[in-house]
């Protein structure tokens, strides 16, 4: 909320809107402020080629149709829209509808972004490609189209991260990727993507870094949002022809923000329609164990991009805190940190505690377990369903169910049932998933 | 390269070796390891020993251009309490008791941190002569190439085996003292032969127009450094001086930098 009261946040986009056109297709790189290149020379060629190779295949009808036949035929989209009447009863009464990309093939939105990208690994004559990972999602992706597409695959995984997700790390290597622990640093995801970047300066020749968000230095931002595109394009069409109207809200989780970018670009030229983003506030960003990087963190530069940064005086970066694996991470992409300061996207915390709180709820309403990322989501969208039921209140105009949320479900709770299990305190004491459990919770 | 070139102590240093006939010897040393008064003692012996240009880096918590024998040293500063202000002590502390042109290695982010201009003042008020850059490119540097401008300061740019002839011009364009030549693509690190890489990319600084050209990555004996002496304008020694320092202390320092200045005169000289 620091950077982007709520309140005028559908103003200054609509402001924003008529002053400056479409805030769609942002190419890069350069997100007002935010993006460019803060790279080592060595890597700038390899950057060069894969703007280049990507600009021609957005551009490429061969390639259109190569993504739309694996969108359809491998990943299985389209995802639905599913009502969440349940739910929504504890959203204050709105209307909610989930985004299931927790349907796709590898159950979350990753895969959309890893076959585009191994198409452009191969389209670039690379025979091997390398990926960071925190819980292991999107190096199970990247194994996926690894091995889909006949790729040598190396994932860089936190030594800590490989022994409390050993399942994740054990499906990585049945796909046949490499997972390489990292013990450098804090031997957490932002180390992970070091060991990979001075992997790649090393190998860049016949290497492809397949990085698994929508960050990092350009074309990455931008790239890696055109692959997730489709999941605000299909909303807006299924939100259009199932209720006949755009939503009042679209929320998301954030950490490295490619979900969100995915669903939000659907709407950005939608002034009527109010924009979340919603940060993993960890034990509550007054304890500074978080991974609120836009609400709290200062702009900087990590990884190749200068974005919003949790970063202490001297510009060193501080560890992040979350429950969830994948929004534990110190940085964000450079497009959020824009929508933040322009004031079109509103960005808060969901602690721990809130995140599985919804998690609770939507199992037990709708008979879905969500991942615990997009718990974070569904416990912002019971934030805003109630916020919006006051406004109806106030204003006497209508009911709170003539008010829509579109909630983006990132990714199911397969990968996280242990650490859920341990949170509710289902478990025996002495099991081995409690001691798995525990881990988890300690993210 | 830019103007204002006879401000810059940089060049000055590598300008005095080449009137003696040889190539330039770079030190490097991590700031605050294993203490900063240790730093400054090694700097000190460094510039006693056959050092020309002395190389100060500021520990990072993200350093994705270093290999493992400088991420553990740096590592280990932050872990003991390194902040970024004790940089400019380093500095003050050897450019106060030598003559030889002392610069700082830093990752752009702690930079950005204390503001590129502060920063800036505070190094040239500490009798730095600049700054090498690993992660910034002259594309994104409009702010530092400002600010070096206003307090004199060097600005060394890092060109690769990988850069485009373009990238190759822009960056000597950039630069200011001299041309940082990354000699490998990978990262710090001994390596037991120089890549033949190296002396192609010296080579193609200089036809972009780059006086001193100076190689770094993988250089730890007298022998490479006699091989580089031979083509570029200066030799640029990091990974080993860290693990001398780690091994054998400031002592230690001395005797390699003695042992590596051997290998600066060219055999044509």
């Amino acid at each position: 909320m620091a950077h982007a009261p709520s309140g005028n946040a559908d103003n200054n986009a609509t402001e924003a809107f008529l002053q400056g056109g479409s805030l769609r297709h942002a190419p890069g790189p350069y997100f007002g402020s935010f993006g460019g290149r803060w790279m080592p020379e060595s890597l700038i060629a390899a950057l060069d080629e894969l703007e280049e190779t990507f600009e021609k295949a957005k551009n490429d009808p061969d390639f259109r149709a190569q993504i739309a036949d694996l969108n359809k035929n491998y990943s299985g989209r389209p995802s639905l829209l599913t009502e969440a009447k349940r739910f929504a009863e504890h959203a204050g009464g709105v209307r909610v509808f989930l985004k299931r990309e927790d349907l796709n093939h590898t159950g979350s939105h990753k895969i959309n972004n890893v076959l585009g990208q191994a198409l452009l690994a191969k389209r670039m004559g690379k025979t091997r490609v390398i990926a960071e990972t925190g819980a292991g999602q999107h190096g199970v992706a990247s194994a996926t189209a690894a091995a889909l597409m006949g790729l040598e695959c190396v994932v860089y995984m936190g030594a800590e991260d490989c022994r409390r997700q050993a399942l994740n790390v054990a499906r990585m290597e049945l796909l046949g990727a490499t997972v390489i622990p990292v013990t450098s640093g804090s031997q957490t995801l932002k180390d992970a993507i070091n060991d990979a970047l001075r992997d790649w300066v090393a190998n860049v020749d016949n290497t492809h870094y397949l990085l698994g968000t929508a960050a990092g230095a350009h074309p990455f931002p931008a790239m890696v949002r055109y692959f997730h595109e489709v999941i605000g394009e299909e909303a807006r069409a299924q939100i259009l022809d199932q209720v006949g109207r755009l939503p009042d809200a679209v929320v998301a989780c954030i950490g490295g923000g490619s979900n969100a970018i995915g669903i939000f670009h659907g709407f950005l030229d939608d002034p009527s329609v109010k924009i979340y983003g919603f940060e993993a506030g960890g034990d509550g960003v007054e304890t500074g164990r978080h991974a609120a990087t836009i609400t709290l963190g200062k702009p900087g530069v990590l990884h190749g991009a200068r974005s919003y940064l949790m970063q202490d005086d001297d510009g060193q970066t501080i560890e992040s805190h979350s429950i969830s694996a994948g929004l534990d991470y110190p940085g964000v992409g450079p497009e959020h940190s824009y929508l933040s300061d322009i004031g079109r996207v509103s960005y808060e915390p969901i602690t721990d505690s809130e995140a599985m709180e919804a998690f609770r709820i939507l199992c037990r309403t709708e008979g879905i377990i969500p991942a615990i990322e997009s718990a974070h989501a569904l416990a912002g969208a019971i934030k805003v369903g109630q916020r919006l039921a006051a406004e109806v209140a106030e204003t006497g105009s209508g009911t709170a169910q003539d008010r829509i949320v579109i909630v983006n479900l990132s990714g199911r709770g397969d990968k996280d049932v242990a650490t859920a299990a341990e949170w509710f305190d289902l478990l025996d004491k002495d099991s081995a998933e409690s001691e798995i459990g525990k881990e988890g919770e300690q993210l | 390269m830019s103007t204002a070139q006879a401000t810059s102590k940089a060049a000055a240093a590598i300008d005095n070796a080449r009137a003696e006939g040889r190539a330039a010897l770079i030190g490097y040393l991590p700031a605050g390891y294993p203490s900063v008064e240790a730093t400054i003692a090694a700097g000190i012996a460094l510039a006693e020993n056959g050092a020309d240009l002395i190389e100060i880096g500021i520990p990072y918590s993200d350093p994705v251009m270093d290999g493992q024998v400088i991420q553990a040293a740096t590592t280990e500063a932050l872990a003991k309490g390194f902040t970024v202000r004790q940089v400019f002590d380093v500095v003050a502390g050897i450019t106060s008791k030598t003559d030889a042109a002392v610069l700082v290695m830093t990752y752009w982010n702690p930079v950005v941190r204390m503001g590129v201009d502060e920063f800036s003042r505070r190094l040239a008020e500490a009798g730095g002569a600049g700054l090498i850059t690993p992660d910034l490119i002259p594309d994104e540097a409009a702010e530092w190439l400002a600010a070096s401008d206003k307090y004199g300061l060097d600005r060394v740019f890092l060109v690769a085996p990988s850069s485009t002839p373009e990238r190759m011009q822009r960056t000597v364009d950039a630069s200011r003292g001299f041309v940082y030549a990354v000699s490998i693509m990978g990262v710090t690190g001994a390596r037991s032969t120089v890549s033949t890489a190296a002396k192609d990319v010296v080579a193609a600084a200089h036809a972009a127009g780059a006086e001193r050209v100076c190689v770094g990555l993988g250089v730890s004996t007298a022998a490479q450094v006699r091989e580089i002496a031979e083509y570029a304008e200066g030799v640029i020694v990091g990974t080993a001086l860290v693990a001398a320092i780690r091994d054998g202390g400031v002592d230690a320092v001395a005797t390699l930098t003695k042992e590596l200045s051997t290998g600066l005169t060219r055999e044509d000289a």
